[in-house]
């Protein structure tokens, strides 16, 4: 593989060097850290500072977290246990780990930029007995970012839980769970530069009595058994111990829109608050497996929607709940990682260029 | 108190069957997945995500050649904890959404505390549990498990070795008696991969949990057995992305999956070898303590046993006085996850010792990484802790 451009950051993040030293190093730490021996203990510390770490970053507190193996357990988790006995309320756009956990859920609208519509949040809770809603902080296809504290007020004045899915926000964006006033909150390792599998449940201190998805040795205060991914959260911490917006994405960001509504893309979500490392693009008529195959040809990583549902060829849900109609198939997700360079635009750009010339052609000739 | 001789480790780790130390040759392999190799391996749509996903699947071979199995028979999870959660309640949940009237869920008095969870969980959904009792040699009578059976069961779950005593259960034959009663058959084999030869294909089992950190593989990384012909069929724990055929959604951690191929390809190898090295050492220590303590008891079969476990009754000394003051060597009370409770292992009472012969009890699990002077130090270390101890209480 030569000269690869990986612009595919909310599929997975590159490792950050901090993150992998600090997990090269706790690999070396054999014990299991529920053993009370010195082993033990070495590996307990770990566990727990790497959970002080992520919790003090992103307004948590450490008591209030649970380990899991990534963000869709966490997401899982937090429907399992705070949905119990409630009725569940789904923004449209949310990752396939909340569609699926709730599939009888009644679903929130989003308006053309993927913001969810709160007015109909309000009337939805007003009607009916106590709710779990699940509101995601940042799309990963589109990078929109949900107006959750404001989410958060109303679930409260209609006593309805909030859980926030923050996978794709967290180090991207300002997150303080604290001051969003969530019940719950979702993150995972590899989204932000850590390592994948670990990611993490935080939950507000009024959230006791947590029913486990995953039974076991009582591990995690009884809310998530099994022994824990020491090395790995070690990784995590640290990558969320350093991750933090990074300024110059914007601005490349916006080269690469420039370039491609020039070339006929129409940039979904362009009307909402978004991440700074994410455009979804959408090119009239040409089919987004296509634009990804092309792209990747051309020596660039990116992706049709969510790195999960890949291979398989759909049209986005997320796209399709912002009414792009036929559009929600003829998009592809630009997301730029932490270490992104000035090269990565440079190339990206006449790729895709070559790409929609490439693409066209046939078109035209039919037209023809 | 005598000077233990000098050993190359310290602390002394013998505490294998709570976990192990990740293998450099493991950890060799895993390097380049965290560095240049980062892609996602669903992200099937670029090169950098066909490499992760054919890493992926090179590992899934390397598990199923382990255990017995076919690679499309191996589905990836965080641990045998989540594979154990998956296949019990899974299998149960399954086979009523299908109308199946079975609602008997049957395990053993002794297996680890997820399967006893797991189990429990579902007589809270109307499954009916059955503990079954084990002999005082650990072992479960096989008519035991027929008479239980007189019930139709949807599932027996059966662990091949046990994590506090190491006894190996007779898995061919029970999953037989199990199949013989139209039940599923699930078998925890967290501590039997790498040290006994497995052959799930021809032994006809339904299900089984496998553990990276117990086979000198990474944390957080497990694998579950799932039969393809014929077919078995689950309900999975959770869904989202739909990978792992929909029985388990989530991201997959490439290099922790490569680490547990690689671990599995190792213990392959190595597993002649580790046996007869570490049952000689086993000997080695067994034999001092003996000498030096009479009347010191191993709990559990000693033929139907793991090479690198003891279970030691002690004559005159608690298990944490023992602990206590041999600061230098990691053993345990039991099994890990409880190891900071102080009630006593219910492994121990299900042989029939009392609570107050489990209090002076201890596990030591030997591995790969025991050196003969680590032996050694164990053997003096608990030989001069015992004879500084205090009496234990009178029961």
């Amino acid at each position: 593989m030569t000269l690869l451009h990986y612009l595919d950051a909310n599929a997975s993040e590159p490792l950050r060097p901090e993150a992998r030293e600090a997990m090269l190093a706790a690999l070396e730490v054999s014990g299991n850290p529920s053993s009370v021996h010195r082993a033990g203990r070495s590996a307990r510390r770990l566990l727990e500072d790497g959970r002080e770490t992520i919790a003090a970053r992103f307004g948590g507190n450490p008591a209030e977290l649970v380990f899991t193996s990534g963000g869709t357990e966490a997401d899982a988790l937090a429907i399992h246990a705070l949905g119990r006995g409630r009725r569940l309320i789904i923004g449209a756009t949310e990752h396939d780990a909340i569609r699926a956990a709730a599939a009888e859920a009644a679903v929130l609208p989003v308006d053309r930029a993927g913001l969810a519509d709160l007015d109909a949040l309000a009337e939805l809770l007003a009607d009916g007995p106590p709710a779990l809603v699940c509101l995601m902080l940042a799309n990963n296809e589109t990078g929109t970012i949900q107006p959750v504290a404001d989410a958060a007020a109303l679930c409260r004045r209609h006593d309805a839980l909030l859980h926030v899915d923050a996978v794709q926000a967290a180090g991207r964006m300002r997150l303080d769970f604290a001051a969003l006033g969530a019940h719950s909150l979702a993150l995972s390792s590899h989204k932000l530069g850590g390592p994948a599998g670990a990611g993490a449940l935080l939950l507000h201190p009024q959230v006791t009595a947590l029913t486990p998805l995953i039974g076991g040795g009582g591990q995690e205060r009884g809310r998530r058994g099994g022994t824990p991914a020491t090395a790995v959260i070690a990784g995590f911490a640290e990558a969320a111990r350093i991750a933090e917006p990074i300024a110059e994405h914007a601005r490349m960001r916006d080269a690469l829109e420039q370039a491609a509504i020039a070339c006929g893309a129409v940039v979904c979500g362009a009307g909402a608050a978004r991440l700074d490392n994410t455009t979804c693009l959408a090119l009239p008529a040409i089919r987004a497996d296509a634009q990804v195959i092309a792209l990747d040809l051309e020596g660039i990583a990116v992706s049709a929607g969510a790195a999960c549902s890949s291979g398989k060829v759909a049209a986005s849900h997320v796209l399709q709940a912002m009414g792009l109609g036929p559009l929600a198939g003829q998009a592809i997700r630009v997301s730029l990682p932490w270490n992104a360079s000035q090269d990565d635009v440079a190339a990206f750009i006449p790729a895709y260029q070559r790409m929609v010339q490439c693409l066209r052609a046939p078109l035209a000739q039919h037209a023809a | 108190m005598t000077n233990p001789p000098a050993s190359p480790n310290r602390p002394v780790y013998l505490d294998n069957q709570a976990t192990t130390r990740c293998d450099p040759r493991v950890l060799e392999v895993m390097l380049p997945f965290f560095s240049e190799q980062y892609g996602n391996p669903h992200s099937v749509e670029h090169a950098m995500g066909r490499y992760a996903e054919a890493a992926v699947e090179t590992a899934r071979a390397q598990v199923a050649e382990l255990i017995g199995a076919d690679a499309k028979e191996i589905v990836f999870t965080s641990g045998a904890t989540e594979s154990n959660n998956i296949a019990i309640k899974g299998a149960a949940r399954f086979a009523r959404r299908m109308g199946s009237e079975r609602r008997r869920v049957i395990t053993v008095a002794t297996e680890h505390k997820c399967v006893l969870e797991s189990v429990r969980d579902l007589g809270e959904e109307g499954f009916d549990p059955v503990l079954l009792p084990v002999r005082s040699d650990g072992l479960l009578d096989p008519d035991t498990l027929r008479d239980a059976l007189r019930e139709p069961a949807v599932l027996v779950s059966i662990m091949a070795v046990n994590n506090e005593t190491g006894v190996v259960q007779d898995i061919p034959e029970l999953a037989a008696i199990a199949k013989q009663a139209g039940a599923l058959f699930h078998t925890d084999i967290a501590q039997a991969v790498g040290k006994i030869p497995l052959d799930l294909t021809g032994w006809k089992i339904d299900l089984a949990s496998v553990s990276g950190h117990k086979i000198y593989g990474p944390k957080g990384v497990g694998a579950l057995f799932v039969r393809r012909r014929p077919r078995v069929r689950l309900a999975p724990l959770f869904s989202g992305g739909g990978q792992e055929r929909g029985l388990r959604s989530g991201t997959l951690p490439a290099p922790l999956i490569v680490g547990l191929g690689e671990a599995c390809r190792l213990a392959q190898a190595d597993m002649e070898g580790d046996a007869k090295r570490i049952g000689d050492l086993r000997e080695r220590l067994l034999r001092r303590l003996q000498d030096a303590l009479p009347g010191i008891v191993v709990n559990g079969s000693m033929s139907a046993r793991i090479a690198g476990n003891l279970n030691l009754t002690f004559p005159a000394a608690t298990a944490a006085d023992l602990m206590q003051r041999s600061p230098e060597l990691c053993v345990s009370t039991g099994s890990a996850c409880s190891s900071a409770a102080v009630e006593p292992s219910y492994v121990l009472r299900a042989l029939g010792l009392s609570d107050e012969a489990a209090a002076r009890t201890l596990r030591i699990a030997i591995g790969r990484f025991t050196s003969p002077a680590d032996v050694d130090f164990a053997a003096a270390a608990l030989i001069a802790a015992h004879a500084g101890a205090p009496a234990p209480a009178e029961a």
